[in-house]
């Protein structure tokens, strides 16, 4: 079983994200199980979401307190929060971000992902330049880096959930999936 | 077709696929997504059925009842105190014999002003008449929804169908949701021999003198009793069609179980991991999750607890304030001279929202294991004392 | 001509004689309300506004509009008042029913 922690802001599609990959998973016979943090959603509050990925089926209904991957929606989350608590020592964090994987020197007991999904976002005029929509670029790094679906379940999901400038979303996860860039363990 | 949707989300296609006529439902959290689904459903006539908005939950039931006596098949769903100010009419369905199905999203009871899960909201209305579904995942939920409205037509009882706050309601998961057909075989339309018309008009529900009330009491006991039955018989019916078999009690390594859980709702599921780690510990644990609660299936019960020379940890995520967890009673008057000298132990644990995890299951094993009977006073477990 | 129907006499003598709701046994159709009435409302059609609140307010619909004035149907009218007191011209007396 993989267990994934999403960190992100309210308003910034996070929930939705680990919904479409959620979909994209079972697509491909796969058990899943996504849920938000339990209670009341605030735009531009810290929020998370989680996910559980297994081959058989999950009856763990706990909270995730120790995920194996974690991934950061919100690169200004870096600063305010701890998003490393509880994560499995050797797990990967998947940051949005246009830094260096070299850049984050703090998680040197983890392996360290980057993708540039706000740029990505802008770039297909996805949400506003102050406020870019940037969760669809997210999970198309996301599938890649913990091979958890093949691109096009992933796109197929994209276009059931996302009924708005939908084939630009589906144009932004391809984008992700090409340029997500991997860092080595021990924050090199 | 498989489908991976909210816990919500599956009381709505539930009620769909069974093809409620009428429902009438008051948004609450964390029950909203139910009736949002379902009013877009009657909007774009997916669902062939009268969308009542009401003014209250309290609203909400007495539309309910109305529908129901005029030969309707009635949906609706609340959570907590929305089901606490239906309480008046949930005994009016109970022995007006009206076979409303109801989904409730099990939330705790407020002050402190919680949306977050415990069972106290429906147990609170355990002695109504209602049946009572405990569920543990999503597929369950539209399963049983399917399920509820059959049996609770059949013997003219009320059901209601439970999912944890969030931990089930806004859950994620892959569902098999069945083609309409298929349920169309296994659930046929209501036809209730007694109804509210205008061709042939009644009084329901009038001045019953203590001559004629007792009796009534006494024939709607006798027909909830069947409902165990037809709960295993429907249920297999179902299994044969949708292959995914509906129990009374889920029993998981019960059988050869030193140390048996007895749990409801996704707590029940947890225990089953518990279960398979304690095994891996040298623990030979296993669980029994309710599914059924009420009418309690007492037969079930035995039959699953079976030899005396184990011992019994009850898991309660509800408290009878001023007595003790209410499973935990509830199962020992049910094996009260009929197991001899089983030590049953009762574990009060994540109220208002408190996760269950791993971790607490370990510490009720570890007490269990070593706990002298007889045990009244309550183990708390997750408190911080 | 005396219409007056003997209803055969229902007994309960055990819960199998039952139906399984607290329901009448009868029909309802013969359940005439009117003959609980001790006072009748009688309207005074030339001072009536044809307001309908008499219409609205009759707890029983035993007050129906025939030629846009309110008649009172006197098989289900139990005689309550309550046309009486919410008439804002006072256009209908509650009159002794002579027995």
């Amino acid at each position: 079983m993989i267990e994934i922690r999403f960190h992100g802001r309210g308003g910034q599609g996070t929930v939705v994200a680990s919904k479409i990959l959620a979909d994209a998973i079972a697509k491909e016979g796969n058990y899943v199980q996504a849920y938000p943090e339990f209670g009341v959603e605030r735009r531009g509050a810290p929020v998370v979401a989680f996910l559980r990925v297994d081959n058989k089926p999950i009856y763990d209904k706990s909270r995730i307190y120790t995920p194996d991957h974690v991934v950061v929606v919100e690169p200004t989350l870096v600063e305010a929060i701890d998003v490393t608590d509880g994560l499995k020592p050797g797990g990967t964090i998947l940051i949005n971000t246009d830094k260096k994987t070299t850049d984050f020197p703090q998680y040197k007991a983890f392996r360290v992902v980057t993708v540039d999904a706000t740029g990505i976002a802008v770039k297909n005029k996805l949400g506003t330049l102050a406020a870019p929509i940037v969760n669809t670029a997210i999970t198309g790094a996301v599938v890649k880096i913990f091979e958890l679906a093949k691109l096009p379940s992933l796109q197929d999901s994209i276009r059931e959930t996302i009924g708005i400038k939908t084939e630009d979303n589906v144009k932004a996860a391809a984008e992700a999936f090409e340029q997500v860039v991997f860092g080595k363990a021990g924050g090199k | 077709m498989k489908k991976v949707i909210m816990g919500n989300h599956a009381l709505s296609y539930g009620a769909q696929l069974g093809r409620a006529q009428v429902v009438a439902a008051y948004p609450i959290t964390p029950q909203t997504q139910v009736v949002e689904l379902l009013s877009e459903m009657c909007a774009d006539k997916s669902l062939d059925a009268k969308f009542i908005k009401v003014e209250s939950e309290h609203s909400a039931m007495a539309a309910c009842l109305g529908a129901s006596l005029a030969g309707a098949r009635t949906f609706t769903a609340t959570s907590s105190h929305g089901l606490a100010l239906m309480h008046e009419l949930l005994h009016w369905a109970a022995i007006g014999r009206l076979p409303v199905v109801m989904g409730n999203i099990n939330r705790a009871m407020a002050p402190g002003w919680s949306i977050w899960s415990d069972q106290n909201d429906s147990l609170s209305q355990r002695d109504t008449g209602w049946m009572q579904y405990y569920c543990a995942s999503n597929q369950e939920v539209l399963d049983t929804t399917i399920q509820a409205f059959k049996v609770s037509e059949a013997l003219s009882v009320p059901g209601m169908i439970m999912l944890d706050a969030f931990t089930l309601s806004h859950t994620y998961e892959v569902v098999d949701i069945p083609e309409q057909e298929k349920v169309d075989a296994f659930l046929p339309p209501f036809r209730p021999k007694l109804r509210l018309s205008s061709e042939d008009p009644r009084a329901f529900g009038g001045l019953t003198s203590p001559e004629h009330y007792f009796e009534l009491r006494y024939k709607q006991q006798k027909d909830i009793e069947k409902a165990p039955a037809l709960v295993a018989e429907t249920g297999k019916e179902y299994e044969k069609l949708f292959g995914r078999r509906l129990e009374l009690i889920e029993g998981y390594k019960n059988e050869d179980a030193e140390l048996l859980f007895i749990t409801a709702g996704t707590t029940g599921y947890t225990a089953r991991v518990a279960v398979d780690a304690l095994r891996e510990e040298g623990v030979k644990a296993g669980n029994l999750r309710f599914r059924l609660f009420r009418p309690f299936p007492f037969a079930e019960l035995r039959r699953l607890v079976g030899r005396s020379g184990r011992r019994v940890a009850v898991v309660d995520r509800n408290l009878s304030s001023g007595c003790n967890g209410i499973f935990f009673q509830e199962v020992k008057s049910a094996l009260y001279g009929h197991v001899d000298g089983m030590p049953i132990f009762g574990y009060v644990s994540g109220l208002g929202g408190r996760d269950i995890a791993l971790e607490h299951f370990r510490e009720i094993a570890a007490d269990a294991l070593k706990r002298q009977p007889p045990a009244e006073e309550i183990v708390w477990i997750g408190v911080r004392k | 001509m005396s219409k007056k129907k003997t209803l055969e006499k229902i007994v309960l003598a055990t819960e199998r004689d039952f139906p399984i709701m607290p329901m009448s046994l009868g029909t309802m159709h013969h359940n005439r309300t009117g003959a609980w009435r001790n006072i009748r409302p009688v309207i005074d059609k030339e001072k009536c506004i044809q307001c309908g609140i008499c219409w609205k307010f009759c707890p029983d619909v035993a007050i129906y509009v025939e030629n846009e004035y309110p008649v009172v149907d006197y098989v289900y009218c139990k005689g309550c008042g309550i046309c009486a007191e919410e008439c804002p011209v006072k256009c209908i007396a509650m009159v002794e029913e002579e027995k």
